[in-house]
């Protein structure tokens, strides 16, 4: 499923709101999401799962062409826990039987 | 205080003027049909945001970390989680852009 494809499967279950109501509705989100990850605050979603940003402290690398030496800066990383529920259902049915 | 679903029904409410029912239920209804997909088995992509893929793990020795006893850590199909360029590019720093 793409963006799109999920605009219109929203649109779908709320044929009271435009289409166009649901896309913007959709960008604000993702857009209110990335935001919140930016400014390193952690997303949960109940069932669903949780976002939180993972830090990779700066280091020292090595051009590999060169051989030089460089400090490679420190990289934020979002990173996705999926929740139980999506856990359970993503997976085999018999590793979840009587559990899902 | 982390981002839950209140905060985003809210930004909606303010941002574009839907009722909290509407906004609450579009927001149920995204993390729904994304969880459904996996459910289903199909990879969700949302562009400029990343992508949730489907892996399927074998199975391996394990242990119980308290008890040390030896287990096998059955086959399973895990979600994860690939942020976009964009987005990777957003949280360190970057200005963003329309694409």
């Amino acid at each position: 499923m793409t963006k799109s494809e999920l605009i219109k499967n929203i649109s779908a279950q709320y044929p009271q709101l435009s289409v166009r109501d649901i896309e913007m509705a959709t960008r604000h989100m993702l857009d209110y999401l990335s935001d919140a990850l930016a400014e390193g605050e952690r997303i949960e979603i109940r069932g669903f799962g949780s976002f939180s940003m993972h830090v990779r402290p700066a280091k020292q690398g090595r051009n590999p062409k060169t051989g030089e030496s460089v400090m490679v800066p420190e990289k934020r990383v979002p990173h996705f826990k999926p929740g139980k529920e999506l856990r359970e259902q993503v997976d085999y049915p018999e590793n979840t039987s009587g559990k899902a | 205080m982390a981002v839950t679903k209140a905060e985003i029904v809210d930004m909606l409410f303010e941002t574009m003027g839907l009722n909290k029912r509407e906004a609450k239920g579009v927001v149920e209804a995204m993390f729904d049909h994304i969880r459904e997909n996996l459910a289903q088995g199909e990879e969700v992509k949302l562009s400029g945001f990343g992508n949730f893929t489907l892996r399927d793990k074998n199975p391996r020795p394990g242990r119980n970390p308290k008890t040390g006893v030896e287990i096998t850590i059955t086959a399973r199909r895990v979600v994860t989680f690939h942020p976009s360029q964009k987005l990777k590019a957003y949280v360190n720093g970057s200005e963003p852009d329309n694409g």
